[in-house]
C-alpha cells in the first residue's frame, strides 16, 4: 500500500516536474525553455536584501512613518516583480543546434550553441557547461551563437554534458535556471603518440608518376561542359573550330602512404591507434596523400582536411 | 606618473565593475547626499560632495580602489566630525550623518560587484532614513527617484547587456517601479499598523518656528513672514466665516511687564454653555509643542489630547510627526460664566512699577463709565481705531514702559502689540483679561474643500471676562486693521513682507499647490491605525482588525501574483493561422498519447496518427491532405479554405 502510494507520488512528480526527472534523460534538439522547466530561487544577495527590507518595514511601522512604509512596500514589490522578469528572461529561449568542433582526446572540444529567442529581448543569460560559463544576449527576434569548450578525456563518442542556462537578470536578487540535456554526442579523435618510426613506404611502383591536377600547363584539350571559363585558351581556340581548354597537371611528388592497421599487429590496441593518428597527422601536415586500412573499413587515398577528418573519425570509432 | 599606481584593482577573484555601474552608483550616492543635505551641517555635506566628486574623477582616470592609508584616516575624520558636530554618534541626526558619510567612503573602495550590491542595499536604507526627517511629498518623490539609479546600478552589474545610454539605463528601473506600484499601494494600505511602538521613538527636540509658550510684542515677526503650512482644516458641513476662524492655542495669564507667559493649568476645564457645535478635522504640521490649536472653544477632545483648565487642547506628547485629529468646537458659547476668586485675581494681575500712563488712562475710563465693563472695552477699541494707530510688521522698538511707549508714542505695531496693550488696559481698569495666541484666517481651497492655515496666519488677541457673558474674545487688531481678520495676514501686511516672493499671483499659486500636500498628508501620512480600522466602513464593516487586514493582504498578494504570472507566462502568438490550427490538432492528438516527435514533419506525424487511430483514419488523412495543400499549393492560402480547415480541426474528436 505504502509502496503503491510512493510510486504514485513519483509518477505525479515525473509529470509535474519534468526538468528534475523526465528531462534528465537526453532530449532531442531543438529544446525550448518553458514554465515547466524553469526554476527560480533567491540569490544570497536576494536573501540579504529581504532582510534589509524587513528591517526597514519594522522601522517604518515602529516610527509610524507612512512615507517610509510606502517606500519599503515599493522596493519589496519591485523586488518581487524582478522575479517574474528573471523568469521571462529565460522563458521562450530555444537551443536550436550545437555544433561540435574537432578535438583530440585530452584537449578541449569547442561547442557552438545556437540559441534563438521567440520575439523577446533576453539579456545577461549565462550558459554553463562542464564548469565553463559564458554570458550572452539576444536582441528581440534574433539569435545568438555561444562558443564554449568542454574537456575531453578519451577518444570515441562522447555525449554532451548537461547544459545549464541561467540568469540573475535584472537585479541579481533571483536566479532562474533550467537544465538541458541534449541528445547529442560528439566524436573525439584519438591522441597521437608523441614519437615513433615514420610510416613504411611502399617499395613497388615507386617511380610511377601520376598526373594530378596542378599548376603547370600540360596540354590543351577540348572543352567539356563545366570547365571554368578562365581556363579556356581563347587565342588558340580562335584558330580552331572548337574551344580548347588549358589542362593543368602536376606531377605527384610522392606515392600515397598506405597506413595499415594490420602492419602494426605487434602493438597494443590503443597504441596502434595512436600511431596511425600520428602518421595521419604527419601526412596532413606535409600535404601527403594517404590511405587508411582498418579492420572493418578502408579509406581510399586522399589528402586535405576532409580526408584527414574522415580518417580520424574512423580511428575514433574503433572499438 | 608614479602615484596613481597606489590605486589597486581587486585582489579577490571577482572582476572589476564596468564604468556604467560605477557612474550609476555615484549618482545614487549623490541623490542620498542631496536628500540628507537639509539635516547635515553645510560643511559636512560640502566635504562629502567633494569626496564623491574626487573619487569619481579618480576612478575615471586611474581605475582602482583607494589604499587603506587614505581610507582609514578619512574614516577617523568622519567619526570625529560627527562627534564634533553632535557630541554623540547615537541618535537620529548623528546616525544619519554617519550613515551618509560611510556610504560615500564605501565608494572609495568600490571595485567589485559585491561592493556595488552592498552599497546599493545601504543606499536604500539611507534613502529611507531621509524620510525620518521629513516625509513631505516632495521628499518622498525625491527618495523614490533615488531608487532609480540604485536599481539601475544593480542592473548594470549584469554581463552581456545590450548597449544603452545612461538615460536609458534609468528607464527600465522606472518601469519596474511603475508596475510594482499597485502591489506596493495595496500592501501599504493593508499592512497592519502597530497600535503601540515596539521601541520608543527617539525624541529629538528640534528648533522649529511656531507659536510658543511666551509672547512679548515683536516676537511674531519671524512667524508672520513664514508661509509654511501650520494646519489644514476640513470641516464637516460648512466652513465658518473668515471673521470666525480663530484657532486658539495658548492662553496666557502671567505678565511681567514685558512678556506674557502660558501657565499649564491642569484643573478641570472651565464650564462652557455651547449654543452650537462644529466638527472638523485638523492635519497639523509638527512643531514640537504639546498644545494643539483648535477652533474657538473645543468641546470634545481627540484621543491623544486632554483639555486644560482654559480649554486648550494639550497633547500627551510633543508633536514631532504630522498629526491628524478631530475636534468639536462651539462658535457661540458662554465660557466660564462664573469666575472663581483666584482666577479673577490672576486675571487682574499687573506687575508693579510699569506703564504708569496706561494705568492712569484705565483709571480715568473706569471713572468715566462706572461699572459698565462693556463700555470700557468699546472705548479702548474706539481709541485704537480713531487715534492714529497703524498696523506694521516693522514697528519702532519699545522701552522700559513698553505699553506706555506703544499707546502714547509709537502707535504702530501688529497683533501682539495690540493684544498686549489692550489686555494691560483692561486689567488696569479692573476687568479680568488674558492674552490668547493662535491662528486666525487661512486660505480656503475650494478644490480641496479645506482651510489652509500658514504660520504667517499666527495671531494674538485678548479675552475679557464680562459678568453674565463669561470670557469674550476681543480682537483689538481688527479695530486697527479690519483686513487682518477678514482677508488674512498677507492682505493686512500689504507689501511690507516684501519682494517678488510675496507677489499675489505667486502666493495664489502656492495656495493652490498646497492642495497636493493636503491630499498627501490626508491620504498617506495621516493613514494611521485608526483610519486603517475604518477602512472597510463603506462595506459595512465597522472595525477592521489585524486578522482581517492580513487576510485582505494575502488576497491582494495572490491577486497580484496571478496578474504577474499571467504577464510572465504570456507569449506572443504567431500570426500563422495554419500553423496555429496544426498546433491545436497536435494538442488534441497529444491527449490520446499520439505526440509529435521533433523529427517528424506534419505528413509523417499525421500518417502515424492515422495508423494509431484506425477509426479516425479517413478524417486524419483528409486533414493531412488539406494541410499540405494549404501549405504548399498556394503563396497565400485562400481565406475560406483556411477557415474550413480550422473548423475541421475544431470538429475533430480523437
Amino acid at each position: 500500500m505504502k509502496r503503491e502510494a510512493l510510486r504514485r507520488m513519483q509518477l505525479w512528480a515525473e509529470q509535474r516536474l519534468p526538468a528534475l526527472t523526465r528531462y534528465r534523460r537526453p532530449e532531442s534538439l531543438p529544446i525550448e525553455l518553458h514554465r515547466r522547466r524553469i526554476y527560480i530561487v533567491p540569490t544570497g544577495f536576494g536573501f540579504g536584501f529581504t532582510l534589509l527590507l524587513v528591517i526597514m518595514l519594522v522601522g517604518a511601522l515602529n516610527y509610524a512613518n507612512n512615507a517610509a512604509l510606502l517606500l519599503t512596500c515599493l522596493l519589496g514589490a519591485a523586488s518581487t516583480a524582478s522575479m517574474l522578469v528573471a523568469f521571462r528572461n529565460l522563458d521562450g529561449l530555444r537551443l536550436i543546434t550545437i555544433q561540435a568542433g574537432h578535438a583530440v582526446a585530452g584537449q578541449p572540444l569547442t561547442l557552438q550553441l545556437h540559441v534563438e529567442s521567440a520575439g523577446r529581448l533576453h539579456q545577461a543569460v549565462y550558459v554553463t557547461i562542464d564548469g565553463q560559463t559564458q554570458a550572452f544576449a539576444i536582441a528581440a527576434d534574433g539569435n545568438s551563437r555561444v562558443v564554449l569548450a568542454v574537456t575531453t578525456t578519451r577518444r570515441g563518442w562522447q555525449p554532451l554534458p548537461r547544459i545549464k542556462l541561467w540568469t540573475n537578470w535584472p537585479l541579481g536578487l533571483f536566479r532562474a535556471w533550467s537544465w538541458l540535456y541534449p541528445q547529442q554526442s560528439s566524436l573525439v579523435w584519438p591522441q597521437a603518440e608523441v614519437g615513433g618510426p615514420p610510416p613504411p613506404l611502399p617499395a613497388d611502383d615507386l617511380h610511377r608518376r601520376r598526373l594530378h591536377h596542378g599548376e603547370d600547363l600540360a596540354a590543351l584539350r577540348d572543352y567539356r561542359a563545366g570547365d571554368p571559363l578562365r581556363h579556356i585558351a581563347w587565342k588558340v581556340s580562335a584558330r580552331h573550330h572548337s574551344l580548347l581548354v588549358k589542362d593543368f597537371e602536376q606531377p605527384e611528388g610522392h606515392q600515397a602512404w598506405q597506413l595499415d592497421w594490420r602492419l602494426l599487429s605487434a602493438m597494443d590496441h590503443e597504441a596502434r591507434i595512436a600511431r596511425l593518428a600520428r602518421w595521419l597527422g604527419e601526412a596532413e601536415a606535409k600535404g601527403q596523400r594517404s590511405s587508411l586500412w582498418l579492420p572493418d573499413e578502408e579509406i581510399a587515398p586522399g589528402s586535405g582536411f576532409a580526408h584527414y577528418a574522415s580518417c580520424m573519425n574512423a580511428l575514433a570509432r574503433l572499438p | 606618473m608614479k602615484w596613481p599606481f597606489v590605486f589597486r584593482r581587486t585582489h579577490t577573484g571577482e572582476p572589476p565593475i564596468n564604468d556604467r555601474a560605477f557612474d550609476l552608483l555615484c549618482l545614487t550616492m549623490a541623490m542620498v547626499l542631496g536628500l540628507h543635505t537639509p539635516q547635515l551641517p553645510v560643511w559636512l555635506s560640502g566635504a562629502l560632495a567633494l569626496t564623491l566628486g574626487l573619487r569619481w574623477w579618480q576612478r575615471r582616470h586611474w581605475p582602482g580602489r583607494m589604499p587603506a592609508y587614505l581610507k582609514l584616516p578619512l574614516l577617523g575624520l568622519l567619526t570625529a566630525a560627527v562627534i564634533f558636530q553632535y557630541q554623540s554618534i547615537f541618535g537620529r541626526e548623528p546616525g544619519a550623518a554617519l550613515a551618509v558619510g560611510l556610504l560615500i567612503l564605501k565608494l572609495l573602495e568600490t571595485e567589485t560587484p559585491r561592493d556595488v550590491r552592498v552599497g546599493v542595499a545601504f543606499a536604500c536604507f539611507a534613502l529611507m532614513a531621509a524620510l525620518l526627517f521629513n516625509q513631505s511629498m516632495l521628499v518622498t518623490i525625491g527618495v523614490a527617484l533615488g531608487l532609480l539609479p540604485a536599481l539601475a546600478s544593480l542592473r548594470a552589474l549584469q554581463p552581456a547587456r545590450l548597449p544603452s545610454t545612461l538615460q536609458h539605463e534609468l528607464l527600465p528601473a522606472l518601469g519596474l517601479l511603475a508596475v510594482s506600484l499597485p502591489l506596493a499601494l495595496s500592501a501599504f494600505v493593508l499592512v497592519p499598523r502597530l497600535s503601540s511602538p515596539l521601541w520608543a521613538a527617539p525624541s529629538t527636540p528640534q528648533a522649529r518656528i511656531g507659536l510658543s509658550e511666551q509672547m512679548s510684542p515683536g516676537d511674531f515677526v519671524d512667524l508672520l513672514t513664514d508661509d509654511r503650512p501650520a494646519l489644514r482644516v476640513s470641516f464637516d458641513g460648512s466652513q465658518p466665516a473668515p471673521a470666525q476662524r480663530y484657532f486658539r492655542a495658548y492662553v496666557m495669564w502671567r505678565y511681567d511687564g514685558r512678556r506674557w507667559d502660558h501657565v499649564g493649568d491642569t484643573r478641570e476645564p472651565a464650564t462652557v454653555e455651547a449654543q452650537d457645535a462644529i466638527t472638523y478635522r485638523i492635519s497639523m504640521e509638527p512643531n514640537n509643542q504639546r498644545v494643539l490649536p483648535a477652533l474657538d472653544v473645543p468641546l470634545a477632545t481627540p484621543a491623544q489630547a486632554k483639555l486644560s483648565a482654559d480649554r486648550e487642547l494639550v497633547a500627551d506628547k510633543p508633536v514631532n510627526e504630522p498629526l491628524n485629529y478631530s475636534v468639536r468646537s462651539a462658535l457661540h458659547y458662554r465660557l466660564q460664566p462664573m469666575l472663581d476668586n483666584p482666577s479673577q485675581q490672576r486675571g487682574l494681575q499687573l506687575p508693579a512699577g510699569f506703564n504708569p500712563r496706561t494705568r492712569a488712562l484705565a483709571t480715568q475710563w473706569r471713572q468715566r463709565f462706572g461699572k459698565d465693563d462693556a463700555a470700557i472695552v468699546q472705548q479702548a477699541l474706539t481709541m485704537f481705531h480713531n487715534d492714529n494707530f497703524s498696523y506694521t510688521l516693522s514697528p519702532a522698538a519699545l522701552g522700559h514702559d513698553a505699553m506706555d511707549d506703544f499707546l502714547f508714542t509709537t502707535r504702530e505695531g501688529f497683533c501682539e502689540h495690540y493684544a498686549s496693550a489692550f489686555t494691560v488696559l483692561m486689567r488696569a481698569a479692573g476687568i479680568p483679561a488674558r492674552v490668547v495666541t493662535g491662528y486666525q484666517g487661512g486660505y480656503w481651497s475650494t478644490l480641496g474643500d479645506y482651510l489652509l492655515v500658514r504660520q504667517s496666519d499666527a495671531h494674538a488677541w485678548s479675552e475679557v471676562w464680562l459678568s453674565g457673558r463669561g470670557w469674550v474674545r476681543v480682537d483689538p487688531t481688527a479695530a486697527v486693521r479690519p483686513e487682518r481678520v477678514n482677508l488674512g495676514a498677507t492682505a493686512a501686511a500689504g507689501d511690507q513682507t516684501g519682494g517678488w516672493y510675496r507677489s499675489p499671483w505667486l502666493q495664489n499659486l502656492r495656495n493652490r499647490w498646497d492642495i497636493v500636500n493636503h491630499w498627501w498628508n490626508e491620504g498617506v501620512i495621516g493613514f494611521d491605525a485608526m483610519r486603517q480600522r475604518g477602512l472597510l466602513t463603506p462595506f459595512g464593516v465597522r472595525d477592521t482588525d489585524a486578522s482581517t487586514l492580513n487576510l485582505l493582504l494575502a488576497v491582494a498578494c495572490v491577486l497580484f501574483a496571478c496578474i504577474g504570472l499571467a504577464w510572465a507566462l504570456w507569449r506572443k502568438r504567431g500570426n500563422d493561422t495554419l500553423l496555429l490550427a496544426l498546433r491545436a490538432l497536435e494538442r488534441k492528438l497529444g491527449r490520446v498519447k499520439v505526440l509529435r516527435r521533433h523529427s517528424e514533419g506534419p505528413q509523417h506525424y499525421l500518417r502515424r496518427a492515422a495508423r494509431a487511430l484506425p477509426h479516425k483514419r479517413d478524417e486524419l488523412e483528409q486533414l493531412m491532405e488539406n494541410y499540405l495543400d494549404l501549405r504548399y499549393a498556394y503563396d497565400e492560402p485562400p481565406a475560406d479554405l483556411l477557415k474550413a480547415f480550422r473548423q475541421a480541426v475544431k470538429r475533430f474528436r480523437p
